[in-house]
């Protein structure tokens, strides 16, 4: 079980959290102009890299608050927490 | 038999941890036996000179004691009687109690006497991987073959009734967790301790002391028991530390979440009603690995004749226990650690025939000790055979040569009923491993030791690799003071020393990891690598020959290491074996995985209380113990307890859940719906947020009014419906499924915050805040009117689909005109503490007017009678709103909402989706089964095409008929044809499509 | 090949086993082959053995980084059956089973096929509703199912708890009677033998890094032991499959998970059929040598780290000590892990790419291992043909695409 560090409440066990997939994938603006094929990039297709890997967690139990985490996932170390809105901290944006 | 006759008076042994004054009376095969308190099982069946306790798992061949702890192969014992009976304790870990009962397991009519030895006679026709070979033929037998393979193996025989005992589990953080108290573990509690961290050291024996138990060395210049109490005394005296013997840290897992298992009564016997074990989950800001090492044994011809035991192992009975495992003695070695077992038996009265070394020069001072006590040495020999019946009776060395391949002529013959081997040391590594922790190969101690790991951990003492005493001593003390510091904690001043002992210079060991059998005996003899599972080295070599050749292909075809030691003694070995097979270094073969847990631990232990009824939470509405004393029957929903149906004298299901539908349509119907799931929605953007979140539109909903509502997931399928109210401008009230309720919010939360943060808009989960009581039925209005003075419930007042906020009986109420029967209705929501007073004054005052509660069932009925959907019945994550009929609630003109897009995606086009209709069996009465499938042609061949099941069907009260609804492709046009669905019984029924919306389908009832 | 049996046994027991040839060689690679399979599972394996026996394609390699049969074939739970809800899942199940009835005999290895029987447990309404509609299609399916009462569930398994006090009582089960286990290792093994009988090379310790194409379409792979030519290219690389399909640039809905599964000590014969539920989340059989066999479902986060966490055990645990209460005295010897790939519907792809000459096997999730036979014989086909049997072309990747997704979420809740 993982130590996660919510950026809103310090470290906590990961049992508190749920997790949210990757990160930095934004709904398109305008849906109806896209083809079937962008769609289903949108809705289904993920890098789900192995190694550092930028994903999303919520503080399910706790704050409720959803943030972005980078963690390597060949190992489980988490290398950054950062807020949802934000870009990769440079030591982690590859 | 003499009691105790192998029991070392204190005259040869003088610092035995037993208290001989202290006698214990227990049962083994049926036999009584006398051992001491202080005494495992195992110490006293060798103080009572019982040798044969356990048969191997393939050959059943006699086996003895091995190892005196968590290592040894061997020695499975059923433990107790009756529900609380433990079956495949190992007997050198199982502490001695007052009337224990124990047995040997795995051998028949006993054994002494086990029939199973036939398997060893055929043992030429079992090499390792034969049951691959064989059994195929006729292929119909294998069933029977599986079935006698099955009886034949498993060890001990599980418990048939409920455990009678309980567990718990304790969570605790920590700045140092120590694995191990021996002499490292101990001097880096103490280092650590001092600095005032909080320190937990865990043993998984009885006492803590490690090494120091069963050795004579001195520490600090005083014995080492001397010592080890003072340490002790120290660590006891520390506030933040804490010292837990019986535990055993079973796991090392992600970011230093550590599992140990404390065992707390098993040495008291049964009959304590403390939990019999714990399971303590620790989060430690450091880990000090101090697990020790294992000793390893020689691969040599009749190495598991019963008296053939780890050199370390018959230490440990003398100096531990006062018990002699065997009066003449061979030492067979190739490290000089078993120059000081032989010192120690010798002093303890032993007649050490000879020491047998692989090497050609053991180290100084390890000669020395022999020769102080006339003990001779025969270097660069080996033994060759063993001899004896059930027993070693004596032993043949012969020369080794050069190469270690071979002998060079000339035997040797020692009688002797002890053996004791010692093939190096392998650190305890496992641990360490379990968190994805690499190791290194120690080429001249022949073992991993630890490398990199990415946790806060290391490894000292001879978990490390370090096998000297003073070394183990100056690394716990230098690990215990750097994890402090690591964590925060340093003693100010100048650093003081740690403990200390003499070092002792050794001379490397010599790895011989095939033992030459007699010249011409190559072929005759078994030299076991695994004993547990009567693995040879015969059985690794073929598995090499027949390209078995990763390491994990040779145990598994093998099954090397398999068994419940998990392999502790024979790893090494083996992977010496088949990298020498192979032409390989060993290094390159590589090391199976170290998996959890080190040793096994109780699987109660690991659910803890968390079991039985409480294994998850009950939840329960404000109105359920009303509930049950009317004599509810309750469905799980979720982890909610629901009403089903309330039967009343001899009634059965059907019949209460027929009075209570014809009630609500007659009468007035009341249901408990506080499990619906309520968020509160504000916010300037809660309408634009309404608006993505649904299909249809919400802009224009006004305060007081009502609407339905359903949600989307992305790819288009229903997840979710409701009926959202507008509070105030701004405001909302959505409601959810009673099972959807969590994940539902969750999914707004995730999208405000994830997609959306710009949009003003807040939620929050109200569903325990509020009692819903829901009464239906035509004298519904009359009932509320009754009760509530500040609502006008008139339908101008309070039409279909809105709210009002007012009073009723005497609780402040919001009021909703909202239906799920098709009747009038009126869902009335009120602070949770006042559910249970308003439910009572509803059935008071409902009373003349027949007002009758009904439960899910009735309602599942009642929504089925008007067509209205179950999302998660009619639904099931592959239907869209339109295959629902639902054309009318996706809204045309908004630009944009969840699921939108995927809505127009080449399947969801087709025509022959399945899409719900209504179905009537042609016979009136017919009830068809939920799930049944329909098809279009009964006699197709299978498979048969199928078009559909039906989702929902009862027996309607009001209709006088049984109803269905049913998705059926295409269904939506193909009204008023006749379709089949062959029943498991063997029968078909017809039934035809219709529509859904069986009863009152003007809506007439609902708006009046 | 020379056969095994108990007389080729006694045969070699006379020469103490030094005869016995090697099960498979051990070749280099050679510089090119028709097909080059990446992954040496019991996926990629039987799809070899496939494509020599059912198409006459025996220029072809298995290509394993590892050793054979070292990712999900040989640390999963082994459970077989093939009572899935939708038809395109039951179809290729139960192809899949039918060939495990037989394969012992087909690759002349004992994979100890052990139809004991599979029980899904139902513990509530919707429980019920939903295996009665999955029983129903069963049977219209031509797979064994049947219902069970908890009267009934006692008698079959009688250490389980079927009380109307638990929690979540036991109120039903679907019963297959021609599911059950089979001894995984073998399954691998067994292909592996075959396909090298039939010419197949099988290459161990040789990883791919990286897959080369020509104008839209494979020319072969890059390994760790050199450049391997490949008129086509199939990947079965359970747990990887992303990895491997980004090296050609090709996007897979696909997720990694770590899986975790664990056994008990072995203990004599206590239960004697698989018991799987979802309300209770776990499943559990004894196996031939005695251990309780017992695995839950995936871990959320995506992972690759073949080892689990804590949590996942605890409540696999509390899971089994419910359903069998006398089971909380036995003890836990081994848990590990796996990394399974998952698709958005919890159904596989078994698919052409967009990319000429490359395919695809995988998303198989926890259930991978009861459809090897059926997988490799699919695939073998997809390759061979080019185009889809019509078993897989369900599970194309257009599905994606097209919306026409087989969600099996509901019939597979729980791992399996």
């Amino acid at each position: 079980m993982l130590i996660i560090d919510c950026p809103y409440c310090g470290k906590r066990d990961e049992a508190e959290f749920h997790y949210g997939g990757e990160a930095h994938i934004v709904r398109p603006e305008n849906p109806s102009e896209l083809s079937d094929e962008a769609w289903a990039e949108y809705l289904f297709m993920r890098s789900n890299t192995k190694g550092r890997f930028l994903e999303r967690w919520v503080h399910s139990e706790g704050c409720r608050r959803w943030f972005n985490m980078a963690r390597n996932t060949a190992n489980n170390e988490v290398e950054a927490v950062y807020l949802m809105g934000e870009t990769p901290p440079k030591e982690v944006s590859k | 038999m003499t009691r105790q006759a192998n029991r070392l008076g204190t005259d040869l042994v003088a610092g035995a941890r037993i208290d001989r004054s202290k006698s214990i009376w227990f049962t083994f095969n049926g036999r009584r036996y006398e051992g001491h308190e202080g005494d495992t099982l195992a110490s006293a069946l060798v103080a009572n000179d019982v040798q044969l306790v356990a048969r191997s798992f393939k050959y059943h061949r006699p086996r003895g004691f091995f190892g005196a702890g968590a290592e040894d192969p061997c020695v499975m014992v059923q433990v107790g009687v009756g529900a609380e009976t433990l079956p495949n304790l190992r007997a050198t870990q199982v502490e001695l109690y007052d009337g224990l009962v124990a047995d040997s397991v795995n051998a028949w009519p006993s054994v002494n006497h086990d029939v199973g030895i036939v398997n060893d006679l055929m043992s030429r026709l079992l090499p390792a991987g034969f049951y691959y070979k064989t059994f195929m033929w006729p292929a119909s037998w294998w069933t029977t073959y599986e079935h006698v393979i099955r009886n034949a193996a498993g060890m001990g025989v599980a418990p048939k009734q409920p455990d009678p005992d309980t567990y718990d589990h304790m969570h605790i953080h920590c700045d140092v967790l120590i694995v191990g108290g021996g002499p490292s573990g101990l001097a880096a509690a103490l280092a650590a301790g001092r600095t005032g961290a909080r320190v937990i050291i865990v043993d998984e024996q009885s006492e803590m002391g490690g090494s120091i138990l069963a050795s004579r060395l001195l520490v600090d210049d005083k014995p080492g028991a001397e010592w080890l109490a003072s340490a002790l005394a120290e660590l006891g005296a520390m506030e933040e530390v804490r010292v837990m013997p019986r535990t055993t840290a079973f796991g090392h897992y992600d970011h230093n979440h550590m599992g140990l298992l404390e065992r707390r009564t098993d040495h008291l016997g049964p009959g304590h009603d403390i939990a019999r074990q714990r399971m303590w989950k620790v989060r430690a800001g450091q880990v000090i690995h101090a697990g020790g090492a294992i000793e390893r044994s020689l691969v040599f011809a009749g190495n598991d004749r019963p008296g053939v035991m780890l050199a370390s192992a018959a230490a440990t009975y003398v100096n531990r226990w006062a018990a002699r495992p065997g009066q003449k003695t061979v030492i067979f070695t190739n490290n000089d650690s078993a120059y000081g077992v032989a010192a120690d038996l010798a002093d303890a009265g032993i007649s050490v025939q000879a020491i047998v070394d692989l090497r050609v020069e053991p180290g100084a001072a390890a000669l020395e000790e022999a020769s102080a006590r006339n003990i001779e040495v025969l270097t660069a020999s080996c033994v060759v055979e063993t001899r004896g019946k059930r027993a070693v009776e004596g032993v043949t060395v012969m020369k080794l040569n050069d190469a270690g391949d071979g002998v060079v002529v000339g035997e040797r013959r020692f009688d002797c009923g002890l053996v004791a081997v010692s093939g190096g040391w392998s650190p305890a590594v496992h641990l360490h491993c379990h968190a994805g922790g690499k190791v290194d190969y120690d080429e001249i101690q022949g073992c991993f030791v630890p490398g990199k790991t990415l946790e806060a951990a290391r490894s000292v003492g001879a978990a490390n690799g370090q096998l000297d005493l003073a070394d183990c001593l100056t690394a716990g003390w230098q690990a215990g003071t750097n994890a402090a510091a690591d964590t925060g904690f340093r003693k100010p001043g100048k650093v003081p020393k740690g403990p200390t002992a003499t070092a002792v210079e050794v001379s490397p060991p010599r790895h011989v990891w095939i033992i030459p059998a007699k010249p011409g005996e190559e072929n005759k003899v078994k030299r076991f690598v695994d004993l547990q599972n009567d693995v040879t080295d015969a059985d690794v070599r073929l598995a090499a020959r027949e390209g078995y050749r990763s390491v994990e292909h040779l145990k598994r075809y093998t099954t090397l290491g398999m068994g419940t030691d998990q392999g502790k003694t024979s790893n090494i070995p083996g992977l010496g074996i088949l990298a020498a097979e192979l032409e390989k270094s060993l290094p390159d073969v590589g090391t199976t995985t170290f998996r959890p847990p080190y040793t096994a631990i109780t699987m109660g232990a690991i659910a803890g209380r968390y079991t039985g009824q409480m294994l998850e939470p009950v939840r329960r509405s404000p109105m359920h113990h009303w509930h049950e004393n009317h004599g509810a029957a309750f469905e799980d929903v979720g982890q909610w307890k629901r009403p089903w149906y309330y039967p009343q004298d001899g009634e059965d299901m059907h019949a209460a859940v027929a009075r209570e539908c014809l009630a609500a349509r007659n009468a007035i119907g009341i249901l408990d719906a506080t499990t619906l799931g309520k968020i509160d929605i504000q916010g300037p953007d809660a309408s634009e947020f309404l608006n993505r979140i649904y299909t249809n539109a919400w802009s224009k909903l006004a305060v007081g009014r009502c609407r339905y509502g359903l949600m989307l997931s992305e790819d288009g399928m229903v997840m979710d419906d409701g009926v959202t109210s507008c509070i105030s401008d701004n405001r909302y009230l959505m409601t959810t499924t009673s099972g959807n309720a969590a994940s539902v919010m969750g999914w707004l939360e995730e999208w405000l915050q994830t997609e959306w943060p710009d949009l003003k808009v807040w939620c929050n989960s109200i569903s325990e805040y509020w009692a819903t009581l829901t009464i239906s039925g035509p004298f519904a209005r009359d009932l509320l009117a009754e009760l509530c003075s500040d609502i006008d419930v008139s339908n101008d007042g309070l039409p279909f689909m809105s709210w009002r906020e007012g009073t009723v009986a005497g609780a402040p109420a919001r009021v909703f005109r909202i239906s799920f029967t098709g009747e009038v209705s009126f869902e009335i929501n009120v602070p949770a503490s006042h559910g249970l007073g308003l439910w009572q004054a509803l059935m008071t005052a409902g009373e003349k007017y027949g007002i009758t509660p009904y439960g899910t069932e009735a309602m599942h009925v009642l929504r089925a009678e008007k067509g209205y959907i179950i999302v998660g019945q009619e639904t099931d994550g592959t239907m869209t709103p339109y295959d629902l009929d639902m054309d009318w609630i996706v809204s045309k003109k908004k630009p944009d909402f969840i699921g939108k897009r995927s809505l127009g995606r080449a399947d969801f086009l087709r025509d022959d989706r399945k899409q719900l209709v209504g179905l009537f069996t042609e016979d009136p009465l017919e009830v068809l089964p939920e799930g049944a499938q329909i098809v279009d042609d009964p006699n197709a061949p299978i498979p048969m095409p199928m078009i559909g099941h039906v989702t929902s069907s009862y027996l309607s009260a009001n209709l006088g008929r049984s109803i269905a609804l049913a998705v059926v492709k295409g269904g939506i046009n193909r009204k008023g044809e006749t379709v089949h669905l062959p029943l498991e019984n063997g029968r078909t029924v017809r039934a035809e499509i219709t529509g859904m919306v069986f009863y009152d389908p003007q809506g007439e009832r609902l708006n009046g | 090949m020379k056969r095994y049996s108990i007389f080729s046994l006694v045969r070699n027991a006379v020469s103490h086993h030094k005869d016995w040839p090697k099960a498979w060689r051990s070749p280099d690679p050679k510089a090119e082959y028709d097909v080059v399979i990446v992954g040496g599972g019991g996926h990629g394996l039987a799809t070899a053995y496939y494509l020599a026996k059912n198409h006459g394609i025996t220029n072809v390699a298995v290509i394993e980084k590892g050793w054979l049969g070292g990712g999900n074939t040989g640390r999963n739970t082994t459970i077989i059956r093939s009572n899935y809800l939708w038809d395109e899942s039951a179809h290729l199940y139960e192809h899949s089973l039918k060939l495990y009835e037989g394969l012992s005999q087909e690759l002349n290895y004992n994979i100890m096929l052990s139809q004991r029987g599979v029980l899904n447990l139902a513990h509530n309404q919707h429980d019920l509703r939903e295996l009665s509609r999955r029983i129903s299609a069963n049977r219209l399916n031509g797979i064994d199912s049947e219902f069970l009462t908890p009267a009934d569930i006692k008698n079959m398994v009688p250490l389980m708890d079927v009380s109307p006090e638990a929690r979540y009582p036991v109120m039903g089960a679907s019963l297959q009677k021609r599911g059950g286990v089979a001894r995984h290792d073998a399954v691998a093994w067994g292909y592996a033998r075959a396909a090298d009988d039939r010419g197949v090379d099988i290459i161990q310790q040789c990883e791919v890094t990286g897959i080369l194409r020509e104008g839209g379409a494979v020319t072969g792979v890059e390994t760790t032991r050199g450049t391997i030519k490949a008129k086509k290219v199939a990947l079965a690389v359970a747990g990887h499959t992303s990895m491997l399909a980004q090296m050609a640039d090709v996007r897979l809905p696909i997720t990694s998970h770590p899986l975790q599964a664990m056994v008990s000590e072995p203990v004599k014969p206590a239960l004697d059929c698989v018991v799987m539920s979802n309300a209770v989340h776990g499943y559990i059989s004894q196996s031939d040598r005695g251990e309780m066999v017992m695995g839950a479902g995936i871990d959320t986060m995506t992972g690759y780290t073949q080892r689990g966490a804590l949590p996942v055990v605890e409540e696999l645990q509390r899971a089994i000590v419910c359903l069998f209460p006398s089971f909380s005295r036995l003890r836990l010897m081994r848990q590990w892990g796996g990394i399974v790939d998952t698709c958005p519907d919890a159904s596989p792809i078994v698919s052409k790419t967009p990319v000429g000459g490359l395919y695809v096997n995988g998303g198989w999730g926890t259930g991978g291992f009861k459809a090897t036979p059926g997988s490799g014989w699919v695939y073998a086909h997809t390759i061979a043909r080019d185009e889809a049997h019509e078993l897989n072309a369900p599970f194309a990747l257009e599905r994606f695409t097209t919306g026409a997704l087989i969600d099996e979420h509901g019939a597979a809740a729980v791992a399996h």
